[in-house]
C-alpha cells in the first residue's frame, strides 16, 4: 500500500520531534546552568528521575552528555583532558567525558550542563558508585546511593519468593523515603505526594507506548531500525521520563509505527529489507551514523537491541506503578527495572534466544566495547550459547561507545561484510539455489594441483 | 575457454590465482604488496596471466579479496578474504568444517559447512601478537631471514615461555632471553607455541569440527604446522597452495559467477577517511 500524503507527513516524525525535544531539552539544561538553578544528577539504569521531577529539580543525565560528545565527534578532546589528569585509558569513557566536562564548566556541544546540587544512582553498574564520587569530591554536594538487592541469577527478578521480594522492595523503599527527606532539604521544598503521582502516571503512558513500539518490530518488514532510530527514541525515554512531552511522544510514535506496520514502509531507504538482526551492546557512537549504514548497505536491519532494555530504566518491562500507594510501587518498580536491567546485560542468553525466535530474527551482532566491561563481559559465551540452540550467524566485533582511538572501521567492515556474505550463502542455500558446479569442481574432479596433506615436522 | 580470477592483496603479499573452466588452476603469482595497493593489483594479475601466457580479455571475471580488494580496481566485484579462504579451502580438501588462516597481521579461526559456506569465523583484534608480524619482528631481533626461523625452531628442545602479548616488544623479550643465555632454537620454538597457543584459543572461540585445513603465508613455515599439530592432537591439511587459498577461493567464486550468471555481491565502497 502507497502511503498517502498523510502518511507521508508521518513517516520519520519521531525522529524530527526526537532531535527537536533534545535540542530543546539542552537548551533549558543550558538556561539552567546560566541561571544557576539547582539539578539532579541520575543515571538511565536505575533511574529515580520520578523522584527527582516531583521536585521539579532540572534532571541531568551524565550519560546522555557523554555519548553526544561522541555523536558529536568531539568525545577525544574530553577524554584527552580527563587523561592529562591521570585517568587511565582504561577508565569508562562516559566517565572521563564528563569529567571533563565539569573541569570544562559545563561547556558541551549541545550547550552548557548544570553541575550537581544532587546525584542520585543506584548499583545497576558499579562504575555508578565511584563516578558519582567525583562529583562529591568536586561540588561536596549530597550522594545518594540506593542499594538495590540483587538475584545473582539470570531471570530471577520474577522468580523470587513474594517474601523476599516484598522484603527487599521495602528495603528500597525505605531508601526511597530517605531519598525524599534529602531531597527536601536540597530544594527547600515538601515532597508533593500528588505532583509525584502525575510524574509516574505520564511514565506508565510512557511504558505502555515504549512495549508497543518495540513489538511492532516484531512484524516484516521491520518499522525502526533498533540501532538508529531506536537509539533517538531511547534519549527521549530517558529524558524526558515522567512529563506529560514524553508520553506525548511516545502516543505520537506508536501512531507513526503502527501506520508503517500498515503501509510495510522500512526504516531502510536506498534498500529493501534482507536481514534481520538483534544488537547486543552499546553502540558505536564514535562513528555513529556510519557504524549503522556498515549494516544498512546491505539490507541489514537491527529489528531489537539490547540496548533498548537495559538502558531504558526499565520501560521495557511490562509493569505499571500502582498510583494509589505511588512510593511503595516505585520501590518495585525500581527493584524490577534494575533486576532486569542487570539480566539483559549479563543473563542476556534466554532473552536473546527469545527475541530471535519473536523477532525473526537470521543473526545476532555482539559488539562489546572497551569502555564498559559491565556490557560486554560474557558476550562470548552468550554467542556460543545461542550458536548452540538456534540456526543462526552470530558476528562478534569489537570498538568502542566513546573513544575513537580503538575503532577500526577497516577492521569492522571487514568483518561485517563477512558476516553478510555468511548469511547471503546461507539465504541463498536455504532457498534452495545450488552453488555454481564449478565452485565444488575441484572436489568433484579432484583437488586443484597441488593438494597434499602433510603432517607437521 | 574463459578463464577467471581471484587477486588476494594481503597486508603483507598479493597474491593472484587463475582457474580454467574446470576450477584447475593455471597461473599464479606472489607479490610484495607495498605501499602502492592498486599497482601491487595490477602487477599480480598481469604476472598470473603471463605465467599461462594469457591475455586479460580471455579472463571472463575477476574478484579480489583481502584488505585491499577495494583497490582491485579492474575486478568484477569484491568478496572477503574469509568468504575466500572458506572457499578455497573447502575446494582443496572438500571434508575441511574448520580452517584456520595466518596471515601477516591477521589470523582468523572459521568454521563452514562442507563445501564451503561459513558458519563462524573469529579473528585476532587491535594485536597482531598470534600472527605472522609477530614472527617478522622475531626474525628482526635475531637478524635472522625469515624463512630460517621454521627450520631452526624445529631444532628446539626446551621451548622458552614467551609472555609478552604485544609484537612490538616481542623484539626485547627475544633479545632479553638471548642475554640469559637460551638458544636461539629454543627461542625460536617459544615463538611459535606463544603464536600457536593464541590461535588455538581462536580455533575453540568457533568450535574445532571435522578436518582442519591451514591456509596463508604462515603454512610455509613447517615449525608452525607442527606446533598447531601437536597442540590440536589432529593432523591439519596443509597444501603447497595453501598460501593462495584466499586467492584461489576468490577465483572459484569468480568461475562460479561465469557459469550460473548469478548477479555478482554487491559492490562495497571502500571504507571512509
Amino acid at each position: 500500500m502507497t502511503p498517502t500524503v498523510t502518511d507521508q507527513e508521518l513517516m520519520g516524525r519521531g525522529t524530527r520531534d526526537g532531535a527537536r525535544l533534545f535540542r530543546e531539552w539542552f537548551a533549558r539544561l543550558s538556561t539552567s546552568a546560566e541561571r544557576g538553578d539547582p539539578a539532579a544528577y541520575v543515571f538511565v539504569m536505575g533511574s529515580l528521575a520520578e523522584v527527582l521531577r516531583s521536585f521539579d529539580l532540572r534532571i541531568v543525565f551524565p550519560e546522555i552528555n557523554s555519548l553526544q560528545t561522541a555523536v558529536r565527534k568531539v568525545s577525544d578532546e574530553y577524554l584527552s583532558l580527563a587523561e592529562d589528569h591521570g585517568f587511565s585509558p582504561d577508565v569508562c569513557g562516559y566517565v572521563k567525558a564528563d569529567y571533563a566536562l565539569q573541569i570544562r564548566r559545563g561547556q558541551h556541544p549541545m550547550g552548557r550542563i548544570p553541575p550537581p546540587s544532587v546525584a542520585v544512582l543506584t548499583n545497576a553498574c558499579n562504575t555508578y558508585l565511584k563516578w558519582a564520587e567525583i562529583w562529591e569530591r568536586m561540588y561536596d554536594v549530597p550522594i545518594v546511593t540506593v542499594d538495590v538487592p540483587g538475584t545473582r541469577g539470570p531471570g530471577a527478578a520474577g522468580v523470587a519468593s513474594a517474601q523476599d521480594f516484598e522484603r527487599d522492595r521495602k528495603y528500597v523503599e525505605h531508601q526511597i523515603r530517605e531519598l525524599i527527606a534529602v531531597l527536601e532539604d536540597v530544594t527547600g521544598t515538601p515532597f508533593d505526594i500528588d505532583r509525584c503521582r502525575e510524574v509516574l502516571r505520564h511514565t506508565n503512558e510512557m511504558g505502555r507506548s515504549w512495549r508497543r513500539v518495540l513489538e511492532l518490530n516484531r512484524g516484516t518488514p521491520a518499522v525502526f531500525d533498533s540501532m538508529l532510530e531506536g537509539t533517538i527514541y531511547l534519549g527521549v525515554a530517558n529524558a524526558l521520563r515522567g512529563t506529560p512531552e514524553g508520553a506525548r511522544y511516545f502516543e505520537d510514535l506508536v501512531e507513526e509505527m503502527e501506520a508503517k506496520r500498515l503501509a510495510g514502509v522500512s526504516p531502510l531507504i536506498d534498500h529493501s529489507e534482507e536481514h534481520r538482526l538483534i544488537f547486543v551492546g552499546v553502540p558505536c557512537y564514535p562513528i555513529f551514523r556510519r557504524f549503522y549504514q556498515l549494516f544498512s548497505e546491505w539490507g541489514g536491519v537491527f529489528v531489537g537491541s539490547t540496548y533498548l532494555w537495559f538502558a531504558s530504566g526499565g520501560l521495557n518491562i511490562d509493569f505499571e506503578y500502582d498510583l494509589s500507594r505511588p512510593i511503595e510501587s516505585l520501590a518495585e518498580g525500581v527493584v524490577l527495572g534494575v533486576r532486569k536491567a542487570v539480566d539483559s546485560m549479563l543473563f542476556q542468553d534466554d532473552a536473546i534466544i527469545e527475541a530471535i525466535d519473536s523477532f525473526d530474527a537470521d543473526g545476532v551482532v555482539y559488539h562489546p566495547v572497551k569502555s564498559c566491561r559491565t556490557v560486554s563481559t560474557g558476550l562470548a559465551d552468550s554467542r556460543r550459547v545461542v550458536l548452540e540452540n538456534r540456526d543462526v550467524l552470530c558476528l562478534y566485533i569489537e570498538s568502542d561507545m566513546m573513544d575513537k582511538r580503538v575503532v577500526s572501521e577497516a577492521q569492522l567492515k571487514n568483518r561485517i561484510d563477512a558476516f553478510f556474505e555468511g548469511l547471503q550463502s546461507r539465504k541463498l542455500r536455504l532457498s534452495g539455489a545450488k552453488p555454481a558446479k564449478a565452485a565444488t569442481s575441484g572436489a568433484a574432479s579432484g583437488p586443484p594441483s597441488g593438494a597434499t596433506k602433510r603432517g607437521g615436522g | 575457454m574463459s578463464y577467471a580470477a581471484g587477486v588476494d592483496v594481503g597486508s603483507t603479499q598479493t597474491k593472484a590465482i587463475i582457474v580454467d573452466e574446470d576450477g584447475a588452476i593455471v597461473g599464479r603469482s606472489l607479490l610484495p604488496t607495498g605501499a602502492n595497493v592498486v599497482a601491487a593489483a595490477e602487477h599480480a594479475f598481469a604476472t598470473a596471466l603471463a605465467d599461462r601466457g594469457l591475455s586479460e580479455d580471455e579472463v571472463g571475471f575477476v574478484i579480489g579479496t583481502g584488505y585491499g580488494r577495494y583497490r582491485v580496481e579492474f575486478g568484477d566485484t569484491q568478496i572477503t578474504e574469509i568468504v575466500c579462504h572458506a572457499r578455497g579451502a573447502a575446494a582443496m580438501f572438500p571434508d575441511t568444517e574448520t580452517v584456520l588462516d595466518m596471515g601477516g597481521q591477521d589470523t582468523k579461526a572459521i568454521r563452514i559447512k562442507k563445501g564451503g559456506d561459513v558458519l563462524d569465523f573469529c579473528m585476532n583484534d587491535k594485536c597482531a601478537a598470534g600472527t605472522g608480524r609477530f614472527l617478522q619482528s622475531a626474525a628482526a631481533a635475531l637478524e635472522m631471514e625469515l624463512a630460517d626461523l621454521g627450520p631452526t625452531a624445529l631444532k628446539g628442545q626446551r621451548p622458552v615461555k614467551i609472555s609478552t602479548t604485544c609484537t612490538v616488544f616481542a623484539e626485547s623479550e627475544v633479545l632479553s632471553w638471548l642475554a640469559r643465555g637460551k638458544r636461539i632454537e629454543d627461542i625460536l620454538l617459544g615463538v611459535h607455541e606463544s603464536i600457536a597457543s593464541r590461535s588455538f584459543a581462536l580455533l575453540r572461540r568457533v568450535g574445532i569440527q571435522g578436518e582442519i585445513t591451514f591456509t596463508g603465508g604462515v603454512t610455509r613455515n613447517e615449525a608452525m604446522v607442527a606446533v598447531m599439530n601437536q597442540i590440536l592432537e589432529a593432523e591439519m591439511n596443509v597444501s603447497e597452495e595453501s598460501h593462495y587459498m584466499g586467492a584461489l577461493g576468490a577465483a572459484l567464486f569468480a568461475l562460479e559467477r561465469i557459469h550460473k550468471g548469478r548477479e555478482p555481491l554487491r559492490p562495497r565502497e571502500e571504507v571512509s577517511a
